[in-house]
């Protein structure tokens, strides 16, 4: 471990360690724009250029290994010079136009030039002018600011694993561009707007719509997919103007897919704003005493378990405990999570879990995916793997169907009995598994959702069982799709009959009156005949058949607790204002609950959430990885030689926030090539 | 990109870019990207399409990005049609100061050209170029492969004259120089001429 000396001060880093980073361990605070922690090293921005003894000239520290002995200097004339050097050179081109650039304000270019530019240039010719590119619906570009860090390049081939961006030209005509100014196809896109140290690459939804310092920052959590991305939602006057990611190590890192990031465009679409009764065929507005007057009509004549409850993919769990005590108080024990009918164990948590956690992906050496597809199910965790696997070595098999995961799997087909072949032991795939020290699967919704679902989760849990459970090693992942999900398997929400029973009693008349709380995932048509109330937000596939709608809150509007698809808990502030008439969920079931059935004991959110602790334990421990028990799950059963087929549905489609966005039906569109398709509520 | 512009080695050009490829260690066969854009850009009469960087790309097994980077970043890969004949006069320092202008000149007005254009009939492609490295001979003018020094307006008319015929011209000093030599025959040693039986020493 080298130690070195940084404007007097002793400081010893680990080997390997760059003058940089030593200088940052040592406080010292160094300017750059050209180097991240998490992209390789490029030296190429000059900026962080300080004075080293015994060298003839100033060294780029981020670029220079620290070494034992070496005595650094931060503080000096020539350290100073350096930096008013470069500055000047990089200013040289640079338009200088922040009053019309949307990075004014959170700019590392002007942050620094206060620091280190001079207050004239002494460049008097004509600055370059570079053309503007086209990399999307999502990325605007005004490549004269660009004053080539490459650091979304860089991004684009490491963390993204797209290699279509590049440097074309040199010196004076060095251009950034996408390969032959095609979009800027990776779901992680969104990013490089973040990583821009300048205002070339800006978000073009939030394009001149706020300025950084008029906005509310509010820490949040992410419901489009399971991955429970932290994310920060910018507010001003109570709208959410833009999505930016929040640093978690064990999460996201600091990145967000273009869904988290993007979709928030849909907050304000199609909303429920206020209640609806269905009067003749017809929906009518409605108050909330004539809606909840409505509901007690509605639900005379059922009684028990002939009412039933669908819950939605973001609920919360706040709402979802809330429910689950109406339905209770209804005497019902009838309610379904699992909309996509996969045959999920709700009584063993490490059954549904992905027990070895999101980071833990970072130390396995070997990958099964079985049914899934990371990289449209839970962009973040894909991106993860990528990492193993550049940073690790890491090997990854599926079993599914191909598609491309931005690195190198290993396919073994599609056929769903190829999960009983690979426990078997003959099979390369449990050769595989049996030569890595910490091998892991991830099993998919698509292998679950099939009808031999809890066959395939006992083989699964069997495999793992065989090759992937050590000591302080838990190799067994669910890779879930919504973010309600595990949380509504903590709470127990599920039936025997699952989706296809409770819609098909609802056929029947078994089911006479239906609760949705957000749930649109289904076909709602099965509904047409039963007493059906939706609680949501969006007028989305859930309330075509609904005769009455209740307002509800989307996940900004919310302060609300949320449980990843690793079983972590996490709680989301609330950060916009909801639109019209619509209220907090738990607060309309409590209201609800005052008119049906027995009122709900607890008048506050904090009296709520008390009592779900107390249900559920796992929720009073925040934001950690759980240990969940391992043991036998699943059912022993037949498994079809059938492929498993890939979720449906578009990336940028695959909840009602995201189907009523126009930046999203952007991003499909510009992907099909297609002119008007997709903005339906087909998804 | 319609087949007819379809491009893929010749057997010949296949066989000389797997002995460029050869030249580097297993699975770094990227780094045979610059001779194989080269050998592409003989191939294709002197320049480089989008098409050929693709068909590099695949054949290397890297991204064409990179190869576009590679390719548009070194000025000796054209990305035009250029004539059978590229004029590319040196305009650096040396050759500047030895009266670079009036060959640019020159080739200007005898082509009926301005730089980075290509006459009609094909033939000739004008072009400055940073230097070439033949500073000891300047002013130097590179045609295709060969370079040309010691050239005046005069001189270099006369070779584009002859090009144009079909005529052999010959690279090299045009003034009578012999490779780098100074111009006017030796100047040292003058006297030890004829008396060279011991020129080596006799230490």
């Amino acid at each position: 471990m080298p130690t070195l000396t940084i404007n007097g001060t002793e400081v010893t880093v680990d080997a390997g360690k760059s003058v940089l980073q030593a200088c940052e361990q040592a406080g010292v605070d160094v300017p750059r724009f050209c180097y991240h922690e998490r992209l390789s090293i490029a030296g190429n921005c000059r900026m962080c250029l300080v004075e080293m003894e015994r060298s003839p000239k100033p060294i780029a520290s981020c670029a220079m290994p620290a070494g034992d002995g070496m005595v650094i200097h931060t503080d000096t004339e020539l350290v100073k010079k350096s930096r008013e050097g470069v500055m000047e050179f990089m200013l040289l081109n640079h338009p200088l136009d922040c009053p019309i650039c949307d990075q004014g304000g959170e700019c590392e270019l002007q942050d620094q030039s206060v620091a280190f530019g001079s207050g004239d240039g002494r460049f008097s010719e004509n600055k370059r002018a570079v053309e503007d590119k086209n990399m999307g619906p999502l990325v605007a570009t005004t490549m004269t600011r660009c004053i080539h860090c490459m650091r979304c390049i860089r991004f684009s081939d490491e963390i993204a694993g797209v290699e279509i961006m590049g440097a074309i030209g040199r010196g004076d005509h060095t251009e950034v561009v996408t390969y032959l100014d095609g979009l800027l196809d990776t779901e992680l896109s969104g990013n490089v707007i973040d990583l821009c140290p300048v205002g070339a690459l800006t978000s073009k939804p939030y394009a001149f719509t706020a300025r950084s310092w008029e906005l509310k920052r509010h820490p949040s959590i992410d419901v489009m997919d399971a991955v429970g991305s932290n994310i920060e939602v910018d507010t001003r006057d109570g709208a959410v103007m833009r999505v930016l990611p929040r640093l978690h190590e064990d999460i996201n890192e600091e990145w967000i897919s273009d869904k988290t990031r993007f979709a928030y465009d849909g907050l304000k679409k199609r909303r429920l704003d206020r209640p609806y009764v269905r009067k003749a065929g017809k929906f009518e507005e409605a108050t909330w005493g004539e809606a909840f007057a409505a509901i007690k009509t509605g639900l005379k004549g059922a009684k028990g378990n002939e009412i039933a409850a669908l819950v939605g993919d973001t609920a919360d769990m706040e709402s979802m405990f809330a429910l689950k005590g109406l339905m209770n108080s209804l005497g019902s024990q009838r309610i379904e999570a699992r909309q996509d009918g996969a045959a999920l164990d709700a009584k063993i948590r490490a059954s549904y879990l992905m027990n070895t956690g999101i980071k833990g992906i970072e130390d396995a050496d070997y990958l099964l995916l079985i049914g899934c597809n990371p990289r449209s199910e839970a962009v973040m965790v894909n991106a993860r793997i990528r990492k193993g696997t550049v940073k690790n070595g890491l090997k990854v098999g599926r079993i599914g169907a191909v598609a491309d995961l931005t690195y190198t799997v290993e396919d073994f087909g599609d056929d769903a009995s190829l999960v009983k072949a690979a426990k078997g032991g003959r099979h390369e795939i449990s050769k595989a598994l049996k030569a890595a020290s910490k091998p892991m699967i991830i099993v998919g919704q698509a292998a679950l959702a099939r009808e031999d679902g809890a066959a395939i989760l006992k083989m699964a849990h069997d495999l793992a069982d065989k090759y992937c459970i050590s000591e302080g090693w838990n190799g067994f992942n669910i890779l879930h799709t919504a973010a309600s999900r595990v949380g509504a398997l903590d709470l127990g929400l599920t039936t025997e009959e699952g989706i296809k029973g409770l819609l098909k009693s609802a056929k029947t008349g078994d089911v006479k009156a239906m609760f949705l709380l957000g749930a649109d995932e289904f076909d709602s048509s099965t509904l047409a005949d039963t007493f059906t109330v939706y609680m949501g937000t969006h007028g989305d596939e859930g309330v075509k058949h609904a005769d009455v709608i209740l307002p509800g809150v989307t996940y900004t509007e919310k302060a609300g607790t949320y449980i990843n698809t690793e079983g972590r808990v996490q709680q989301a502030e609330k950060a916009s204002v909801a639109p019209g008439d619509a209220r907090e969920d738990w607060t309309i079931l409590r209201a609800l609950s005052d008119i049906v059935g027995e009122t709900l004991p607890y008048n506050t959110l904090s009296e709520l959430r008390i009592a779900l602790n107390e249900a559920v334990p796992e929720t009073a421990t925040l934001d950690t990885l759980p240990e969940a028990d391992w043991s036998d799950f699943g059912t022993d059963g037949d498994i079809a030689k059938t492929p498993i087929v890939p979720i449906g549905g578009n990336f940028y489609q695959t909840n009602p926030i995201a189907r009523a966005s126009d930046v999203m039906a952007e991003c499909v569109s510009v992907r099909e090539g297609a002119t008007e398709e997709a903005t339906g509520t087909n998804g | 990109m319609s087949a007819a512009t379809k491009f893929a080695w010749t057997p010949e050009n296949e066989a000389e870019a797997q002995k460029h490829i050869a030249k580097y260690p297993e699975g770094k066969q990227q780094s045979a990207v610059m001779p194989l854009l080269d050998l592409a850009q003989r191939q294709n009469n002197g320049h480089v399409t989008i098409e050929i960087m693709e068909y590099i790309g695949k054949y290397l097994g890297m991204p064409a990005i990179r190869v576009q980077e590679v390719a548009t970043f070194y000025t000796m890969y054209n990305h035009k049609p250029i004539g059978k004949h590229h004029v590319q006069v040196c305009g650096t320092t040396p050759c500047w100061l030895r009266g670079s202008d009036d060959i640019m000149a020159a080739c200007k007005k005898h082509l009926g050209i301005e730089k980075g254009e290509t006459t009609k009939d094909g033939m000739f492609t004008l072009g400055e170029v940073e230097c070439a490295g033949g500073c000891v001979n300047a002013p130097q003018v590179s045609i295709g492969d060969d370079y040309f020094e010691d050239v005046t307006p005069e001189t270099i008319v006369d070779i584009l004259n002859k090009l144009a015929k079909g005529e052999k011209v010959t690279p090299g000093p045009q003034n009578g120089r012999q490779t780098s030599a100074p111009l006017g025959g030796p100047t040292t040693l003058a006297d030890f001429k004829g008396k060279t039986a011991k020129s080596g020493g006799d230490a």
